[in-house]
C-alpha cells in the first residue's frame, strides 16, 4: 500500500473550499437516492467517493456535473453560491466530467467528441475540423502516444483509447474541477497506470478531482480524503493517512465510522 | 517476431483459396481506401448505372436518350430535396410521415397566393416579378411554420414524432381541401412555372423556358468543376497546414478528372436535348426566323431549372450537415442521445431544427413540383412519403440513427426514379411497379444491414 506524497504540504484548513456540496437531496419517485449529503474539496486534493452499488455516489456527483438537478441542497464553488442547472453551467464553472459511460457519441470521429458542444469554427461559422483535430491529436497523444485513429468513429476503437478521449476531453478545457466516475473501470494494467499518472498529475496542477471507484486500492493510492456513502446517506469522510482499509470496509459495508467499530465487527468483516 | 511469422503463415496458406476475382475486388478496395472515397456512395453510384444500361438494353435504348435523362432528373427533383432534410431527421432518431401532405398544402397555398391574393384580391398585373417571389416566400415560411410546430411537440412536449407526424399527414391534407374547396388552380403565374422545368418557348434565358439553355448549362458545368478542384485542393491544403497525411496525387488526380467528367458528361447530354419540334416552330415563327434557317434549327434544352435547385439545395444541406455546428449536433444526438445532452448541447432546440429545415424543403419540393404541373392540385405529394423516406434509407440512413448522408440520400431519390421510370419505358403494369420498387427497397437496407454488421 503506498502512502506516498503525503509529505506535500496540505492546504491550509481555514481557505474556502474548492467545491462544496451542502445538504444534497436527489430522490427519484419514492426512492432517496442522496439524503442530505454534505461533501466538499479543496484545490490539489483527490477526494475518493467510494460505497457499494447503489450507494448514491454517481446520483450525488450528477448534482455536481448538471447532469441531473438536485431537488434540494446548495453548491458553493470559492465560497459562493451556484445554481447548476445543466451540464453546460457546470463547464462554464470549470467542471468537467468523465462518465463511466465516457458519454461519447459512437458515430463519431475522435476530434468531434473530444470538442463536443464546444467546437472550434472559422471566421466564417463553419467547423474548423483542421484545428480540432490537431489539437485532439497534441492532447491524446501526451495520453496514449498508440493512439492514431483520429478519423475512424470512436466505436471502432478499444476501451482504453475510447477513455484516452474522454479524459482528453475532460482536461483540455482548464477544468478547475475534475469529476472522474470509476476512469479505470474498463482499462487494463498499462492502461490503468496512465490515468494514476495522469491524476498525480493534475492533483499537482492544484485541480480538485472527485475520484467514484469501486477499486479501494484505486482510491488509497490517490485520494487525499475518502468519503463513504451508505444507501444514499454520507456515511463520513476520513483522512486516508488516518484509516486502514479494513476501517474503510467498515465504513463501506456496516456504515459505521472508526470510531465506532469494534474487534468483532472487523473479524465479521473477514469472514 | 512474432507478427513476422504469423505473416508469412497467412502468406503460405492463403493465397491458393483465394480467387482472382476475389484479389481483385479487395485491391479495389484498398483503391478506393486510399482515395477515401465514400464505399457506400460510389455502390450505389455503380448500381444507378448499371440500372440505366439495363433498362437502355431491355428498352432498345429509349431509355438512354438525352430526353429521358432530362425527365428522369427533373421527376427525381421534389422527392431528392425532401430527402435531404429527410436524412437530418432520421438521423437524430426521428421520422416524419408528413412530408407528402407538407408539400401539398405549401404548393398549393403557392398557387392560391400568385393566382387568387396577390392578382385578383390585390390586383397586382400578372408576371410581375414580385409575385413569383411572394408566393415562393409565402410557401416556405407556412412549411418552416409547420415544422416548427411539429418539431416542437416532439422536441418540447415529447410526443414521438412518427404520431405527431401521423397526425400531420391527415391534417395538412385535410387542410387543403378547406381551401378553395379544393378546386384545380390552373394555369401558374409564367414567372413561377418557369421553376419546375417544363418546356416552352419564353423564359428568363431565352427558348427554352424551365430550363437553362446552351451556354449557361456549360457555365453551370464550368463552376461544377472548379467547384470540385478548388473543394479537393482546399482541404488538402488545409491537412498539410496541420502536417496530416493527405491523398497520394494520383487518386487526387482521379478524382478530380473523374468529377470533372461527370459534371461535364452530364452537361454534355442536357444540351444534347433538343428543343422538341413543335416549340422550335414556334420559335421560329415568334423570332421571325424563316426559310432554311427556321428548317434547320435547333435549339439546346440545356439543365432543367430544378436540376439547378436541388443543385443548390444539395451544396447548402451538405456545408449545414457535415461543416456546421447544427449538423454535428444532429450526428451526434442520433449517435448517443445522452452523452449530446451532458456535452451541453440543446437537444430539444437542434431536434426541433431538423424539422423546420424539413419543413423548408417540403415547400420548396411543392413550388417546384406545382410549377412542373403549372397547376395547384390537391393531390400533389399524395404517398411521396414513402419515396422521401425509401429515397433516404436506400441511400443508406439509419433508422437505428446517427448515420446518413445528403448526397446519398440524393442519389437514392435519382436511383428509385430511374427505377420507376424505366420500368414504364419497358411496359411493365403499375402493380408490379410497386412490387419491384418494394423488393429494392427491402434488398438495398437488407444488403446495407449485413455489410455493416460485417465490417464490425
Amino acid at each position: 500500500m503506498s502512502m506516498a506524497g503525503k509529505s506535500k504540504s496540505a492546504p491550509a484548513v481555514t481557505q474556502a473550499p474548492l467545491v462544496e456540496l451542502r445538504d444534497i437531496n436527489v430522490s427519484f419517485g419514492g426512492l432517496h437516492a442522496v439524503q442530505d449529503v454534505t461533501v466538499d474539496l479543496r484545490p490539489g486534493e483527490v477526494v475518493g467517493l467510494v460505497g457499494g452499488n447503489g450507494a448514491g455516489k454517481t446520483t450525488l456527483i450528477r448534482t455536481l456535473s448538471g447532469a441531473h438537478p438536485a431537488d434540494s441542497g446548495q453548491i458553493f464553488i470559492d465560497g459562493r453560491p451556484v445554481m447548476i442547472e445543466n451540464p453546460r453551467d457546470a463547464q462554464e464553472l470549470g467542471i468537467e466530467t468523465i462518465y463511466q459511460t465516457l458519454a461519447l457519441a459512437d458515430n463519431i470521429d475522435a476530434p468531434g467528441n473530444f470538442f463536443l458542444g464546444r467546437e472550434l469554427k472559422t471566421r466564417t461559422g463553419s467547423l474548423n475540423d483542421a484545428a480540432m483535430e490537431s489539437a485532439t491529436r497534441s492532447v491524446i497523444g501526451r495520453l496514449n502516444p498508440n493512439f492514431k485513429n483520429f478519423k475512424t468513429p470512436v466505436t471502432s476503437l478499444s476501451g482504453g483509447q475510447r477513455q484516452s478521449v474522454a479524459v482528453g476531453r475532460a482536461i483540455h478545457f482548464n477544468a478547475r474541477i475534475l469529476i472522474m466516475d470509476e476512469p479505470t473501470a474498463a482499462l487494463g494494467p498499462a492502461e490503468t497506470q496512465q490515468v494514476r499518472d495522469v491524476i498525480k498529475q493534475l492533483k499537482s496542477e492544484g485541480i480538485g478531482i472527485f475520484l467514484i471507484s469501486h477499486d479501494i486500492h484505486d482510491v488509497f493510492d490517490l485520494a487525499d480524503r475518502i468519503s463513504v456513502m451508505l444507501h444514499g446517506r454520507l456515511v463520513g469522510t476520513v483522512n486516508k493517512v488516518e484509516v486502514t482499509t479494513d476501517q474503510v470496509l467498515a465504513m463501506i459495508i456496516m456504515g459505521k465510522l472508526p470510531s465506532e467499530v469494534s474487534s468483532t465487527d472487523l473479524a465479521r468483516l473477514h469472514g | 517476431m512474432t507478427q513476422g511469422s504469423e505473416g508469412t503463415g497467412v502468406a503460405g496458406t492463403l493465397p491458393p483459396r483465394r480467387t482472382p476475382a476475389a484479389r481483385l475486388v479487395e485491391a479495389l478496395f484498398g483503391v478506393f481506401r486510399t482515395m477515401e472515397v465514400d464505399l457506400r456512395l460510389a455502390g450505389m453510384i455503380v448500381a444507378l448505372v448499371c440500372i440505366w444500361l439495363g433498362f437502355g438494353w431491355a428498352s432498345n435504348g429509349a431509355f438512354l436518350t438525352a430526353r429521358n435523362f432530362y425527365d428522369v432528373s427533373v421527376q427525381s427533383v421534389p422527392v431528392a430535396i425532401m430527402a435531404t432534410g429527410m436524412v437530418l431527421v432520421i438521423v437524430s432518431r426521428g421520422i416524419d410521415l408528413s412530408v407528402g401532405s407538407i408539400m401539398g398544402l405549401t404548393g398549393y397555398l403557392a398557387a392560391m397566393t400568385q393566382r387568387i391574393w396577390l392578382t385578383e384580391n390585390l390586383g397586382i398585373p400578372t408576371a410581375s416579378p414580385e409575385i413569383w417571389i411572394i408566393a415562393v416566400v409565402a410557401a416556405i415560411a407556412i412549411g418552416a411554420l409547420i415544422g416548427a410546430i411539429q418539431g416542437g411537440l416532439v422536441a418540447y412536449i415529447g410526443i414521438p414524432s412518427f404520431i405527431v407526424t401521423l397526425g400531420g399527414l391527415l391534417i395538412w391534407r385535410g387542410l387543403i381541401f378547406k381551401l378553395q374547396q379544393g378546386q384545380t388552380i390552373a394555369p401558374m403565374d409564367r414567372n413561377f412555372s418557369v421553376m419546375g422545368g417544363g418546356l416552352s418557348t419564353t423564359g428568363p434565358f431565352g427558348a427554352p423556358g424551365g430550363a437553362l439553355g446552351e451556354w449557361p448549362t456549360w457555365i453551370v458545368g464550368i463552376l461544377l468543376c472548379v467547384g470540385i478542384v478548388y473543394a479537393l485542393l482546399a482541404s488538402r491544403r488545409k491537412r498539410r497546414e496541420y502536417g496530416f497525411p493527405v491523398r497520394p496525387p494520383w487518386a487526387l488526380a482521379i478524382l478530380m478528372i473523374g468529377g470533372c467528367l461527370a459534371a461535364l458528361g452530364a452537361m454534355f447530354a442536357y444540351t444534347s436535348y433538343p428543343l422538341p419540334i413543335l416549340l422550335t416552330q414556334r420559335y421560329a415563327q415568334e423570332h421571325g426566323i424563316v426559310g432554311a434557317d427556321a428548317a434547320n434549327l435547333v435549339i439546346p434544352v440545356g439543365i432543367a431549372m430544378p436540376v439547378v435547385l436541388l443543385l443548390v439545395v444539395g451544396l447548402v444541406m451538405w456545408y449545414v450537415t457535415t461543416r456546421r455546428q447544427f449538423g454535428r449536433y444532429v450526428f451526434a444526438i442520433g449517435g448517443n442521445p445522452e452523452a449530446a445532452e451532458l456535452a451541453g448541447i440543446n437537444t430539444r432546440r437542434t431536434i426541433m431544427g431538423t424539422f423546420i429545415l424539413l419543413g423548408i424543403l417540403c415547400a420548396v419540393a411543392g413550388c417546384i413540383q406545382t410549377a412542373r404541373l403549372d397547376a395547384g392540385v390537391t393531390s400533389t405529394g399524395t404517398g411521396y412519403e414513402l419515396l422521401v423516406i425509401g429515397a433516404a434509407v436506400i441511400g443508406g440512413t439509419s433508422f437505428a440513427g446517427g448515420i446518413g448522408t445528403i448526397q446519398g440520400a440524393i442519389v437514392g431519390a435519382v436511383l428509385m426514379q430511374s427505377l420507376k421510370s424505366g420500368m414504364v419505358t419497358i411496359g411493365l403494369d403499375s402493380p408490379m411497379q410497386d412490387v419491384a420498387i418494394g423488393s429494392v427497397l427491402v434488398f438495398a437496407v437488407g444488403l446495407d444491414t449485413v455489410v455493416r454488421r460485417r465490417s464490425k
